[in-house]
């Protein structure tokens, strides 16, 4: 392409620093015994390590799956180390005693945890490594009877909660990766908002993996009772590091009868540079189960990892409910990514809609795989599926993978796909209105994404649309 | 305000202009005419930025400076503006962002403080009258899903928000009726003053019944082979291109 976008220069990833705390980090290995060791630390009751050793169990019996359009060498799961923690931070300690250098630690990614100066209508549960630094704005939100902490303190305060709905959407032995993360989760954000109660606030967690050489076994949880409606959002980043870490999340969503549960994803964990040395490797499961008249959506803008593989999928159980997924994946350089979602109708006059719009540049290899799946008792049940697919230059690839199937005949589902590539007449076009290259090319690539961004809050509309231009910095060339 | 001298270029190994001189200044308005595939749109391009064009000799002065040097978008904020014969699809983008970005980067080269949105409305229901363009207009994605007279509309609109000291319209009528032709020529007139200058490229000569040149120029086999006021046009269209190429 042309001289004026090859000699954009390719923006560092800025979240890339290494905060310097003293940290409480578990040898690498994985054995029955560092499964004990990380329920130990965190002083857990007998009933969650039993179920984390079922998990462990059940992982040591299965292999890594290999069906998805991502290549990679091959991980060795014992050399990872499965828990690190600031030593400054204390079990269910509250935010005016965390340390400062954690604190300048959030601040500098934008996110400020102070109760004076946070985000106004937007409460923070802030993961570093794999325990929760604190959790903002939960007096505001226990006047309504809101539930939002960590995971961690979910066990101690609400332990009937957990047991109820811990695995009740993703069992541990669901996929390889979802055992594993069973079996050595350290922490999470749980979230539980009782019967018609409308959630005044945004819920979000701010994922931080800071520790070299370990992965980030984070678990989500969030209940959304009979009537309530609850919106929620995560961000994650990491250090610059020329070794691949591992991140291997499981989020669960239960929306009951007449409930909405949106979530919103915006995921920038490092990528990788651009001979694909060091990079994130995400496997995550997230999924929701939907009651009568009840709706779960998710949203994505997936622009970071170098690995990602990941499907927020909804199981329709309930009749009349809906399920909505959102997504932007954007790969760069050598990144890859094979995501997508299963929407999986259950019950009568269900609904689904998917959006999908993956952007390829470098070296990247993009691929949206989509299950619909309607069976035999789904009758009246609709999907539509849209699935588009951006090409910068000519050296990535943009690939998709349908799974239709239909088990009764009063179903209907609709399926849309394209693939463009971004001119040189349409970067011309903007330069010759006065607009730079990058400018042009951050322009017609938020307009690709245009259906996605609405779905996301507002502030992280805007916020998504700059990381998009960041990340395709010096893409074109 | 622009000189041409002597100008060269090639697209791959095609040798397409060869040897162009022009001068344009201020207040005028210059036709070129001629066959297909006689370099016109080229010309266009190049004067535009369109990197898909290599300059071999010659220069190009734009009100002084060296215009060659400059790239696309700069030029657009010194006031350069093309009317592009296939305006481009941007799905997503609204005119109305489109365009208020355009104009707030060319304003802010220019040192001039940036429009809000609320503004930027005010001065797009002047503009819009211009060239008989409803509202809801802004609110559709760039170009998608435009009949080929809305794109030009679109095209003529766009000038008229950024009022540019040279605007290039290339085969700006084609695919237009006379309706359509009527209101674009309309828009192009009442945005005419002493300080600027425009270059009307055209295959026919319909066109120049409503926007009047002063100078009429035609281009064959990548040179000028014949220039002359108006009435140069009505004897292209009455004797064709032949009589011109064979003489030159």
């Amino acid at each position: 392409m042309s001289s004026s976008i090859e000699s954009l220069v390719n923006k560092e990833y800025q979240y890339g620093f290494v905060t310097d705390v003293e940290s409480d980090t578990i040898a690498p290995g994985l054995t029955e015994d560092t499964v004990r060791l990380i329920s130990s630390k965190k002083d857990e009751p007998e009933w969650l390590l039993e179920w984390r050793l079922k998990a462990f169990r059940r992982w040591q019996a299965m292999t890594e799956p290999h069906w998805s359009n991502l290549k990679y060498a091959p991980i060795d799961y014992q050399a990872q180390r499965y828990y690190s923690a600031p030593k400054s931070i204390t079990p269910l300690q509250s935010l005016d005693q965390v340390d400062p250098e954690l604190l300048r630690a959030y601040d500098k990614l934008g996110i400020s945890l102070s109760e004076q100066k946070h985000l106004a209508g937007v409460a923070v549960d802030a993961i570093f490594d794999s325990v929760s630094v604190g959790t903002t704005m939960k007096a505001e939100l226990s006047k309504h009877g809101v539930v939002f902490c960590s995971f961690t303190e979910a066990v101690h305060n609400h332990p009937e909660l957990i047991k109820k709905y811990l695995g009740s959407v993703v069992p541990y032995s669901d996929n390889f990766f979802a055992a594993l993360n069973s079996a050595v989760f350290s922490d999470g954000s749980f979230c539980y908002v009782p019967k018609g109660v409308r959630c005044p606030i945004e819920l979000s967690t701010y994922f931080r993996i800071n520790a070299a050489n370990t992965g980030q076994f984070e678990r989500t949880l969030i209940v959304a009772d009979e009537g309530a409606y609850v919106s929620y959002l995560e961000g994650c980043t990491a250090p610059k590091r020329d070794t691949h870490q591992l991140h291997a999340a499981v989020v669960e969503l239960v929306a009951l009868d007449n409930a909405t549960v949106k979530y919103s994803t915006v995921q920038n964990w490092y990528a990788g540079d651009k001979d694909g040395v060091g990079g994130i490797y995400n496997f995550v499961t997230k999924r929701g189960k939907a009651h009568t008249n009840s709706k779960i959506s998710w949203t994505q803008v997936e622009t970071g990892s170098a690995i990602t593989w990941k499907y927020p999928s909804v199981i329709l159980q309930g009749d009349n409910s809906t399920g909505e997924f959102y997504s932007v994946a954007v790969v760069n350089n050598m990144q890859q990514a094979d995501t997508g979602t299963k929407m999986i109708h259950i019950g009568k006059n269900t609904k689904s809609t998917i959006i999908s719009k993956g952007i390829s540049a470098g070296h990247g290899q993009n691929s949206y795989r989509g299950q619909v799946k309607m069976l035999p008792k789904a009758h009246g049940s609709r999907n539509y599926t849209q699935c588009d697919s951006m090409l910068i230059g000519n050296k990535c690839g943009a690939h998709t993978f349908p799974y239709i199937e239909v088990a009764n005949n009063s179903s209907i589902t609709e399926h849309e796909a394209s693939t463009s590539k971004i001119g040189e007449d349409q970067i011309f076009y903007c330069k010759q209105r006065g607009l730079s290259a990058e400018h042009a090319i951050s322009l017609i690539v938020s307009g690709f994404c245009r259906e996605v961004f609405k779905e996301l809050p507002m502030e992280f509309a805007l916020e998504a649309q700059q990381l998009l231009g960041i990340t395709l910095e010096g893409s074109v060339g | 305000m622009l000189k041409i001298d002597n100008l060269h270029a090639t697209a791959g190994d095609k040798e397409i202009l060869k040897g162009i001189s022009l001068t344009v200044n201020a207040g005028e308005v210059h036709a070129i005419m001629g066959p297909n595939g006689s370099g016109k749109s080229t010309l266009a391009q190049i004067i535009a930025g369109h990197p898909g064009y290599v300059v071999t000799a010659g220069s190009v002065t734009y009100e002084g400076k060296d215009l060659l040097a400059m790239p696309a978008e700069e030029r657009a904020q010194a006031g350069v503006f093309l009317a592009f014969q296939y305006p481009v699809e941007i799905p997503g983008v609204t005119n109305a962002y489109f365009f208020r970005s355009a104009y707030n980067e060319v304003r802010k080269a220019n040192g001039k403080e940036e429009l809000d949105p609320i503004e930027f409305l005010d001065l797009m229901e002047k503009k819009l009258k211009l060239v008989e363009m409803d509202e809801a207009m802004l609110h559709r994605s760039v170009n998608a899903g435009f009949s080929g007279g809305e794109k030009k509309r679109n095209e003529i609109l766009q000038m008229a928000v950024l009022e540019p000291k040279l605007a290039i319209l290339d085969e700006t009528d084609s695919g237009l009726d006379i309706d359509a032709l009527r209101v674009v020529a309309g828009g192009v007139n009442a945005l005419r003053r002493p300080d600027n200058a425009t270059i009307v490229v055209t295959h026919y000569q319909r066109l120049l019944n409503y926007i009047v040149p002063d100078f009429v120029h035609v281009l064959a086999h990548g040179r000028i082979v014949k220039s002359g006021g108006k009435e140069l046009a009505l004897e292209l269209e009455a004797r064709g291109y032949d009589w011109v190429m064979e003489a030159a």
